[in-house]
């Protein structure tokens, strides 16, 4: 009579475990059902926070709260160059201050992949870009409402380590063998500017790396891993004592103008117009200004 | 097994066939996962810049780019294997304290998100790094912006595979061939290299497979430890990042290229697996 005992633990250590992978896969399928209806609802969110603009510009009969274009709400969504990532950062709070119920969300990088993003199609509300150029490709696809307005410059400085251990002085410098210089990739206005810039000055410089937008380049000396790079004024200024500028009469050669635009699929047409205001008042370009951009 | 069990429902023995008529709340989503995971595939073939394909793909930026991406992948494949067989041994032959925590630290590039490692790599080797600094200092060696440091961003990431599929293939494989070999007087190298190595060598190569066809797609550790240059670090899928930006139809282009050599990975694979089961 020892199967009894047996068959008697048997249940005891059969169904149990079952029953826990049980109620444990119940538990899961309950996991993924909530993630799937949370899913659903940002979708249906977000789908309908862009759905609401409508495709007519008609961004005054906007459909939701009926109410005078005084009372801005929702997110204005801004893709700028990752050279204004301060100044423009710190205009987003003062916005979001003045318009209580509204949010300023960026997306900071290289202006080319950025017009290439809202080329394809990404819902964005205001684009303000580092060059004409990469502004000019989003007007071609008809992306953009109105004309482009430059609203600062930028020009160029040579990033270094800080106490300059190098001793660069020049541009010329930099195409001194040993030397490890990091640019921005020719596609971003950075780069763009910096070919210019050695072009006028009748130089060939061979970097390390080509980096995706100006703070990457900017990164790369702050870490130390390259002698210097060739950045925008305010990048140097933004990085603290971390890099020292080193300016150099080329730049003034290459100096980028800054455009910014309102996109045509605008989710938020009103809030964004209202951003750009603030962008091109006194107000906005005192904060640009401190950052270290030229007036337009 | 011959008490008759509690609960009325029988086991089900695999034996028993999955009765036609699949139910609808299961058709649908799988369905729906099928066409999530081949759609994008199909969208790259249909806007496949076909006629001027060949134009694209002779341009001499995309050969610097695929020569690269094929170098450097299969030195961080052999990087891997001499690194990683090893270890793999280690994890699976041998008891030592800590040794699951090992096991832990080995897989965690697996999960680790890429650009994290690349940082990591970079605060470990970079010219400013915890051992970078001392082998810039001592031996003039600096890894970021070069071809190596490509190699090393793509072991680190691939390594893993290699590790995790070799240890499963040595766990699997009957230990008593290697105890009768050392009985018979062969030394536990001997024995690793003339008895165990033949027996795993299918789990070795297709885990030396996995972990090519993972450095050669590897591309936020690349791009932040080896940074992008033409040539010397700039792989395939920097390559397709960057033309995606300035020319799409020459991002489609070196996209097509990939997946052809993804697909040839995978058939590969399949008779791999054909051949060691």
């Amino acid at each position: 009579m020892t199967t009894p005992a047996r068959s008697v633990s048997d249940p005891q250590h059969g169904p149990r475990p079952r029953l826990r992978s049980r109620l444990r896969s119940r538990q899961a399928l309950r996991a993924v059902g909530g993630f799937a209806l949370a899913a659903v609802a940002l979708t249906a969110c977000s789908s309908g926070d862009s759905g609401g603009s409508g495709d007519s510009d008609g961004s005054a009969t906007k459909s939701g709260s009926g109410s005078s274009s005084k009372k801005l709400s929702g997110t204005v969504t801004v893709f700028a160059a990752a050279s204004l990532k301060e100044s423009f950062t710190s205009l987003g709070k003062t916005f979001e201050k003045e318009h209580p119920g509204t949010k300023v969300s960026f997306n900071f990088g290289g202006s080319d992949s950025l017009a290439a993003s809202i080329t394809s199609g990404a819902p964005a509300d205001v684009f303000a870009s580092a060059s004409p150029k990469t502004m000019k490709t989003v007007t071609d696809a008809k992306a953009a409402k109105g004309t482009p307005a430059t609203f600062v410059r930028n020009q160029l400085e040579i990033a270094t380590l800080p106490g300059n251990p190098k001793k660069i002085a020049t541009l010329k410098d930099l195409t001194g063998s040993g030397l490890k210089v990091a640019l921005c990739a020719k596609e971003v206005p950075c780069g763009a500017a910096a070919q210019k810039a050695l072009d006028g000055a009748g130089l060939k410089l061979t970097p390390v790396s080509y980096e995706q937008d100006v703070k990457g380049a900017l990164t790369k000396v702050e870490l130390k891993e390259v002698d210097a790079s060739v950045v925008y004024k305010t990048d140097v200024n933004a990085a603290g004592g971390k890099v020292e500028g080193v300016e150099f009469p080329e730049s003034k050669q290459a100096i980028n103008d800054y455009p910014i635009a309102l996109l045509k699929n605008a989710p938020n047409a009103e809030a964004a117009t209202a951003f750009i205001d603030l962008v091109k008042s006194a107000q906005g370009q005192k904060v640009l200004g401190q950052a270290g951009f030229l007036k337009p | 097994m011959e008490d008759t069990p509690r609960r009325p429902r029988t086991p089900r023995t695999p034996r028993t066939r999955l009765r036609a008529g699949v139910p609808l709340p299961l058709l649908l989503p799988a369905l729906g996962g099928l066409v999530f995971l081949v759609l994008p595939l199909v969208a790259l073939l249909v806007r496949a810049p076909w006629r001027s394909l060949p134009d694209q793909l002779t341009g001499v930026a995309v050969w610097q780019a695929l020569r690269l991406s094929l170098i450097t992948a299969t030195a961080a494949t052999a990087v891997a294997l001499v690194l990683g067989v090893p270890l793999a041994w280690l994890l699976a032959r041998t008891r030592f304290p800590g040794r699951r925590l090992v096991r832990a630290l080995v897989t965690l590039p697996l999960v680790l998100p890429p650009v994290v490692g690349g940082v990591a790599l970079l605060l470990a080797l970079g010219r400013n790094g915890i051992v970078g600094r001392w082998l810039d200092s001592a031996f003039g060696i600096t890894l970021p912006f070069t071809t190596a440091g490509v190699v090393v961003a793509e072991a680190f990431v691939a390594m893993p595979f290699l590790v995790i599929s070799v240890e499963g293939t040595l766990r699997a494989a009957d230990p008593r061939y290697e105890e009768a070999a050392t009985t018979l007087g062969a030394s536990r190298f001997t024995a690793f290299r003339r008895v165990t190595l033949p027996m795993v060598a299918p789990g070795v190569a297709a885990g030396a497979v996995l972990a090519w066809a993972r450095a050669l797609g590897e591309f936020g550790a690349t791009i932040t430890f080896a940074g992008n240059f033409p040539g010397r670090t700039q792989t395939m899928p920097l390559s397709v990042y960057l033309a995606l930006q300035s020319d799409p139809a020459a991002a489609i282009a070196l996209s097509l290229v990939l997946l052809a050599v993804s697909i040839a990975v995978l058939a590969g694979l399949r008779d791999r697996w054909m051949a060691a089961s």
